[in-house]
């Protein structure tokens, strides 16, 4: 029966070193920030570079005094992209008062989503997650705040029908991650493809997609597609890339959704030089051409540091930012609505229901965040690899919102 | 248990199989009983209750996996796909036939055990690492069927959302309320264990796992007992992913990933393979240290990081620490958790005459 001795030591060490902790709070006004994070589990590549962009943001927000007066306290847990500890870590965010929390995961965001709305903290889940779940009616707390796999979806389709000029009688190969956020894209491009009047066949890659060999050859010798839309996780993006390039698919005629869009995939498949053309969707800034990344840069350089290296990797580090960003305008919106009291939990998610005209230099899309859509319009920026370096080939655009909102509509109607 | 005698006076089987070795136990039994149910409840911050929740459910599941793995001797590294079954049996039932928890619960479990006889079939023939393969390519096979089959996994998330479980118009949707929803069923699995392992088909099942062959001379029908065995073992981890759902609110099968059953198999080994009380030192051990080896150094680490920093280091070092704990604890005792806890009660069993 030790269990029970050796659960209360545990509880008992957890009191006391919490009790620590609490002791140093309160000093100031401060707001509390939950973020979850992958540093160590299989998408450890993007949450080591992700994760440090939002605390660099945190800490140069805290560096000018804080949001209207409030010093904010971020609460890092790393979830290893497994489900228990991901309740344990919105636990633990709750307790210590978090007004909001940054989600990690899609499988962690499917299983918080009921929690969230029982405890009323609002969660954010920038480009994973549910699509359905920027219907802010049917899942008041969920905040995708990003395009969803939906709406980046519409996008590839528009991206391929500018590309292609016409898209009818044309071929496209969607190439996925076999999980079901590699699925989730798939019924807008059937849509599409029904309306648009192209052929789409899908191509299942088994985790961890290591291994494409055999089914890019499928793809560029017997479908023989126009264009190819991508979208893997983890190592499987750089494979992709390598595998195309190999069998001499042009990569103009290729673009990736946004988890296989960082540099450090592009760099795993050989080089820059190597992926020319390839084109990736974006739901943040790419590059280092915005005045808040100068700013993250200047308060590292006053306080005598180098800048981190995985500022280097934009792509992800600014995602890092933007979540960061629009968490910090949501409690602003929600101090201000307040007269400059502290906000709770609900009022937060109010303020992050009105953030609206904020593009912090161009980093962050010009997005409208309201009751009713958490997506915030789903915008995106394609990004195409040219001579060494990702360069900007469209601007923030919605691709086939209207279809994306009928599909939302049809799983309001489901519940 | 906390109470021995001070030597052997037993003399009869029946007093040495009994529950309550000892009129005390049966006090002490109470007072734990009146900590878990008043107590903790009461005095314990939500926050505690939910990683007392993840633990109860990592409580059945281990206990499951014990069956098969300890008491049996039958490897298997399908254990998350078992859970996988009973959670979208559960989840179908409730959301498409609108049936409460307590047939639902019952009705994931039996699915599991149907599914892990089929699975369990090769034990008949083959054993040891070669099993441990067999159950490894039906977790898999489990896996891709529902992830790619809209008719169990509810669409292309393969994830159905339930309600809360309710009795009686009250729903258990609060980490309070669920505490009790989840001691309840991980109370009633130790027990049904207990009494499993002291009864014929446990002795069977350790026949089997010691010297199969010397199993069958003796009269047991070992082909039986193996496939109960996997059934058994399997409702437990039918019953976990049912619980997992209902306290998520949702069955998604990437919760149920070969990572999961890996962690099982983790918990049991570090709790001591053929013992009750290791399945619950396991899933405590593998539940907590991560939670407490992060808070630690959450405040340590103040001291040497900084916030962003912090963050950096403390994820490695975290793994780092849990790791090196678990070969420490191997190494101190190979026999698991639970061995070093009766050596320690053995020490004291008749200190300090120890001589």
């Amino acid at each position: 029966m030790t269990r029970f001795g050796k659960g209360w030591l545990g509880l008992a060490a957890t009191t006391a070193t919490l009790a620590l902790g609490a002791g140093q709070a309160f000093a100031q006004k401060e707001l509390v920030f939950g973020l979850q994070c992958d540093r160590t589990g299989p998408t450890a590549n993007v949450g080591t570079v992700l994760c440090p962009g939002y605390q660099d943001y945190i800490a140069l927000v805290n560096s000018k005094g804080g949001v209207e007066g409030f010093k904010i306290k971020v609460l890092e847990i790393d979830n290893e992209y497994k489900v228990p500890p991901a309740m344990e870590a919105h636990e633990r965010f709750k307790k210590e008062g978090a007004v909001l929390e940054g989600i990690y995961g899609t499988p962690q965001t499917a299983a918080l989503n009921k929690k969230l709305e029982e405890d009323k903290i609002l969660g954010t889940s920038p480009g994973f997650g549910t699509s359905s779940a920027a219907d802010g009616k049917r899942y008041p707390y969920s905040f995708p705040i990003a395009a969803s796999y939906w709406s980046q979806a519409g996008a590839a389709v528009a991206f391929a029908k500018e590309k292609l000029g016409d898209l009818k009688g044309k071929k496209i190969a969607y190439v996925y991650y076999d999980n079901p956020a590699g699925k989730e894209g798939l019924p807008i491009i059937e849509d599409l493809a029904k309306s648009e009047g192209f052929e789409v066949r899908t191509f299942a890659v088994p985790a961890p997609g290591l291994e494409m060999g055999a089914q890019i050859l499928d793809i560029t010798g017997r479908f023989k597609p126009d264009f190819i839309i991508t979208h893997l996780f983890g190592r499987a993006p750089s494979v992709s890339i390598k595998e195309l390039k190999g069998k001499g698919f042009p990569l103009s005629k290729v673009v990736a959704f946004v988890w296989g869009s960082s540099e450090a995939d592009i760099i795993a498949a050989g080089g820059m030089g190597v992926a020319e053309g390839y084109n990736t969707i974006q739901f943040a800034g790419v590059g280092k051409d915005f005045p808040v990344i100068k700013e993250i840069e200047a308060m590292y350089k006053a306080q005598g540091k180098a800048a981190p290296k995985e500022m280097d990797s934009t792509v992800l580090y600014n995602r890092g930012v933007l979540i960061a960003a629009l968490h910090v305008e949501a409690v602003r919106n929600a101090i201000k609505a307040k007269g400059g009291g502290t906000p709770t939990s609900e009022e937060v998610k109010k303020g992050m229901e009105s953030v609206k005209g904020f593009t912090l230099g161009g980093l962050v899309p010009p997005m409208e965040i309201t009751p009713a859509d958490h997506e915030g319009g789903g915008w995106v920026q394609i990004w195409t690899v040219k001579g060494g370096k990702l360069v900007k080939t469209k601007d923030w655009f919605q691709g086939n919102r209207p279809v994306i909102l009928k599909h939302l509509a049809a799983e309001a109607a489901k519940s | 248990m906390f109470h021995r005698e001070s030597g052997v006076f037993k003399t009869t089987y029946s007093a040495d199989m009994a529950l309550y070795p000892l009129p005390i136990a049966k006090w002490t039994m109470i007072a734990l009983a009146v900590i878990f149910v008043l107590i903790i409840p009461m005095m314990v911050h939500e926050y505690y209750l939910s990683i007392l929740n993840l633990i109860f459910i990592a409580i059945v599941g281990a206990l499951g996996l014990n069956i098969l793995v300890g008491y049996t001797g039958q490897i298997s590294i399908g254990h998350g796909a078992f859970m996988s079954v009973g959670a979208y049996t559960a989840a179908n039932l409730a959301v498409k036939l609108g049936l409460p928890f307590w047939l639902t619960l019952p009705a994931g479990g039996l699915m599991a055990a149907l599914i892990g006889v089929v699975v369990g079939m090769p034990s008949l023939r083959i054993k040891g690492l070669y099993l441990a393969i067999a159950t490894l390519a039906g977790q898999l096979i489990i896996e891709w069927t529902i992830n790619r089959v809209p008719a169990i996994s509810g669409g292309a998330q393969a994830s159905i959302e339930v309600d809360r479980p309710s009795l009686f118009g009250f729903a258990f949707n609060t980490q309070g309320s669920l505490y009790f929803f989840l001691l309840f069923f991980a109370v009633i699995a130790i027990v049904a264990t207990l009494n499993l392992v002291r009864s014929r088909i446990g002795r069977a099942f350790v026949a089997v796992r010691d010297q199969d062959i010397a199993a069958e001379i003796i009269g047991i029908n070992i082909y039986r007992y193996k496939l109960l065995a996997f059934a058994i073992s399997s409702f437990y981890a039918g019953v976990c992913g049912v619980l997992y759902t209902y306290y998520f609110g949702i069955a998604n099968y990437e919760q149920f990933q070969l990572v999961v059953s890996i962690d099982y198999l983790a918990m049991i080994i570090i709790g001591g393979l053929g013992s009750v009380l290791g399945s619950i030192f396991g899933a405590i051990f593998v539940t907590l240290l991560p939670i407490v080896i992060r808070i630690l150094m959450e405040n340590v680490g103040g001291l040497f990081f900084s916030a962003a920093e912090m963050a950096n280091v403390l994820s490695g070092l975290r793994l780092g620490v849990f790791g090196a704990l678990i070969i420490f604890f191997l190494i101190v005792e190979p026999e698991g958790l639970n061995r070093l806890w009766r050596n320690i009660r053995s020490y004291f069993r008749v200190w300090p005459f120890s001589y």
